[in-house]
């Protein structure tokens, strides 16, 4: 189970990951990233509805490719400045090997599937082809439509 | 009645975020809306002159050119995401 956050507030990466281990025996790797903003600051605009269905989807096939024991996905939306921490992806399971591809594999799908636009200043941020091939090397959904 | 959401540069160049239209039945595809959408004013031209630089979701889910729009309740039309 994944859980799926999508809102403008800061998050504490520390409590974030505590949370998800606490009280469990079961879990042996931890592997968290944080995405942070660099340089400049930038407004992120969303899609209501459609992100928290697409990152929800994009959580459900990291469970369903590895043994995912617990996770988490936050997004941010809304002004960030430099150094700011956008986004937050963990994941728990009982070895390395899983919680470091399942972390890997969530962050390149969001990365082409969950609907945000970055703005930087006044220029709308170009989509990037080499997170198209990142997320290319996972493969896709039986039948799926490639968003990119 | 089908509600049209646009985001990022489409929202600005449409000039508004979303409209909610009674499409004709003869619009069967993505395409087809595109196409027609076009029409409607400079402002959605502008937002649709490139279509290679836009990506559209029906229902929240995305949807290639060719995908029937039959009815769909919501139809987004926005640039290549950019998150993460």
């Amino acid at each position: 189970m994944i859980a799926v956050r999508v809102q403008a507030e800061p998050f504490d990466l520390a409590a974030e990951a505590t949370a998800l281990t606490a009280g469990r025996t079961d879990i042996g790797a931890l592997v968290t990233f944080t995405g942070l903003v660099r340089d400049h600051g930038l407004s992120l605009e969303h899609y209501p509805g459609m992100t928290e269905r697409q990152l929800c989807a994009v959580a459900d096939e990291a469970c369903a490719r590895w043994p995912v024991l617990a996770g988490t996905v936050v997004h941010r939306y809304g002004d960030l400045g430099p150094g700011d921490p956008i986004v937050f992806v963990a994941v728990a399971a009982a070895h390395r090997a899983a919680a470091f591809e399942a972390a890997s594999f969530l962050m390149d799908w969001l990365k082409t599937r969950a609907p945000f636009w970055k703005r930087a200043g006044d220029e709308w941020v170009a989509a990037n082809a080499s997170d198209d091939e990142a997320a290319a090397r996972w493969g896709g959904l039986p039948g799926d439509r490639e968003p990119g | 009645m089908t509600r049209l959401l646009y985001f990022a540069w489409v929202r600005e160049r449409v000039g508004v975020a979303e409209e909610t239209i009674d499409l004709p039945p003869a619009l069967v595809t993505v395409a087809d809306l595109l196409d027609w959408l076009a029409t409607r004013s400079p402002g959605h031209a502008a937002a649709l002159s490139d279509r290679s630089a836009v990506r559209v979701g029906v229902d929240q889910d995305f949807a290639g050119f060719d995908a029937p729009i039959a009815g769909a309740r919501e139809i987004a039309i926005f640039p290549p995401v950019t998150g993460g």
